[in-house]
């Protein structure tokens, strides 16, 4: 099995703050590997570091076979990481000036230099595939939240990404739009795309995920098979979490 | 002796040729000297928000500068005082460009600041996780989202600026308001003949506002 993802000794710090701590992990490919943890506890930093969205500050981090250096120290694995593995975020951060079909062609067109037809066909087959093939025209504004983060999702696809990273990608939807994006991701699991998740979805975590990671104060605590971290949770910090979200 | 004063139709509009032939040097002086204003903004703009102290800190020291001296001293500055330095004769129409560009250029690099600092952090974010290069998310993702926002406070600057030119009149440019001193030192028609002024200045900057009204609300419908 290839890793994907090999983080030794990470520390992160957020000025005199110590977000991440000595975090060891690795991701096969093909795994799905879900990420919870409190509020702060640094799990959306461990994956923005991830596509160098974040720095670290010791430790190494190889991704797709690239070597990212702490302090971003090499500019050219960076960008090769990032054509490789796409994100999802919270906020959408859909183009508001780009039509729905335009934020999925625009980095297939300037990073790959797709030709436009390429892009276009692309660009339709995507959103067919996330179920709003007709709304290609519109602008973000336009559509539901959850409709935009499935636009967001396919503008992710379309770099044909060996690695997915979402950070909470329902976390800012109403309640009745969040199963249609976890449909998707659902979809896109089983079809075997490698993903790091970070969500609140405790549901969706013990159904999709290969292997659950829990975060605490910037530590991994636990991992292993959902059934075993939800139903059988060994530390006690776990524990507690768990008790508060799974109670209601 | 009783005084009354009567407005004299006929004076006013018999100046209306003579103050027109201004209005191409009040049009030239402006939108020449915004376009090269709007280069410096850009230029400036950008490199007042960049990382490294050594681009940002010229880039303030132009904007404080000349936002901060007034409009008049920069044109007599440039007309009178810059030909000792450069050992000859500045046009005034030349003096009148420079002086609009390198004030509007400093306000308008501050709207470029604004416009872009205005942009959420997570569209360069997602450019750049998609594989975008620095320069690629600037330019196709946060420069567009930030020039409509730019359009308004652009607007009001041009109107400023073309009412700024009215200033060189004093360097003897040919443009709106010498016209009409030169006109006035023969007819003594002063009320008249400044009230037209006034209202072809006004003819200007309203057109301004309607084609900048039109293009906002355009520009702006997508976002």
């Amino acid at each position: 099995m290839t890793q994907i993802v090999k983080m030794k000794g990470m520390n992160k710090y957020f000025g005199k703050l110590h977000v991440l701590k000595d975090i060891d992990l690795t991701v096969e490919q093909g795994e799905v590997v879900v990420i919870i943890g409190a509020s702060g506890s640094g799990k959306s930093t461990l994956i923005r570091c991830v596509n160098g969205l974040e720095e670290y500050e010791s430790g190494t981090l190889e991704v797709d076979g690239q070597q990212l250096a702490p302090k971003s120290g090499n500019p050219k694995a960076l960008a090769e990481i990032r054509k490789e593995v796409g994100m999802v975020f919270q906020q959408f951060n859909l183009f508001p000036h780009l039509t729905v079909k335009k934020n999925i062609m625009l980095a297939p067109k300037k990073v790959k230099d797709a030709p436009e037809t390429v892009a276009n066909a692309t660009a339709e087959r995507l959103l067919n595939r996330v179920g709003i093939g007709n709304q290609a025209d519109k602008y973000p504004s336009q559509l539901s939240g959850g409709q935009q983060q499935r636009v967001a999702i396919a503008r992710a696809l379309a770099m044909e990404p060996r690695l997915m990273l979402f950070d909470e990608p329902t976390s800012a939807l109403d309640p009745e739009m969040i199963g249609e994006v976890l449909d998707v991701m659902r979809e896109l699991a089983k079809e075997g795309m490698t993903m790091m998740v970070v969500t609140h979805e405790m549901g969706f975590a013990r159904e999709v995920a290969d292997r659950v990671i829990y975060i605490h104060e910037g530590q991994i605590v636990e991992q292993g098979k959902p059934e075993d971290v939800f139903d059988n949770p060994q530390n006690e910090r776990t524990q507690s979490f768990l008790s508060r979200v799974l109670a209601h | 002796m009783e005084f009354q004063f009567q407005f004299d139709w006929q004076a006013a509009i018999d100046s209306i040729p003579f103050l027109i032939k201004g209005i191409p040097y009040t049009l030239l002086i402006s939108f020449g000297g915004l376009l090269i204003g709007f280069a410096l903004g850009i230029f400036f703009g950008l490199l007042s928000i960049n990382k490294k102290w050594f681009l940002r800190w010229p880039a303030t020291a132009y904007i404080e500068i000349f936002r901060g001296t007034p409009i008049l001293v920069q044109v007599l500055f440039i007309f009178y005082g810059l030909p000792d330095l450069i050992g000859g004769p500045i046009d005034p129409l030349t003096a009148g460009i420079a002086a609009i560009a390198l004030n509007s250029g400093a306000y308008i690099s501050e709207v470029v600041r604004g416009g872009v600092q205005s942009i959420d952090k997570g569209q360069t974010e997602a450019g750049l996780s998609l594989g975008l290069s620095r320069n690629q998310t600037f330019w196709s993702v946060v420069w567009p989202q930030a020039f409509r926002r730019m359009i308004p406070p652009l607007g009001n600057q041009a109107i400023v600026s073309i009412k700024d030119t009215s200033l060189f009149s004093v360097i003897g440019v040919g443009e709106l308001v010498r016209q009409g001193q030169i006109y006035i030192a023969n007819t003594f028609t002063a009320f008249e003949v400044y009230f037209v002024v006034a209202i072809l200045y006004l003819a200007i900057t309203l057109s301004l506002s309607i084609i900048l009204r039109f293009v906002e609300r355009r520009g702006l419908a997508s976002v």
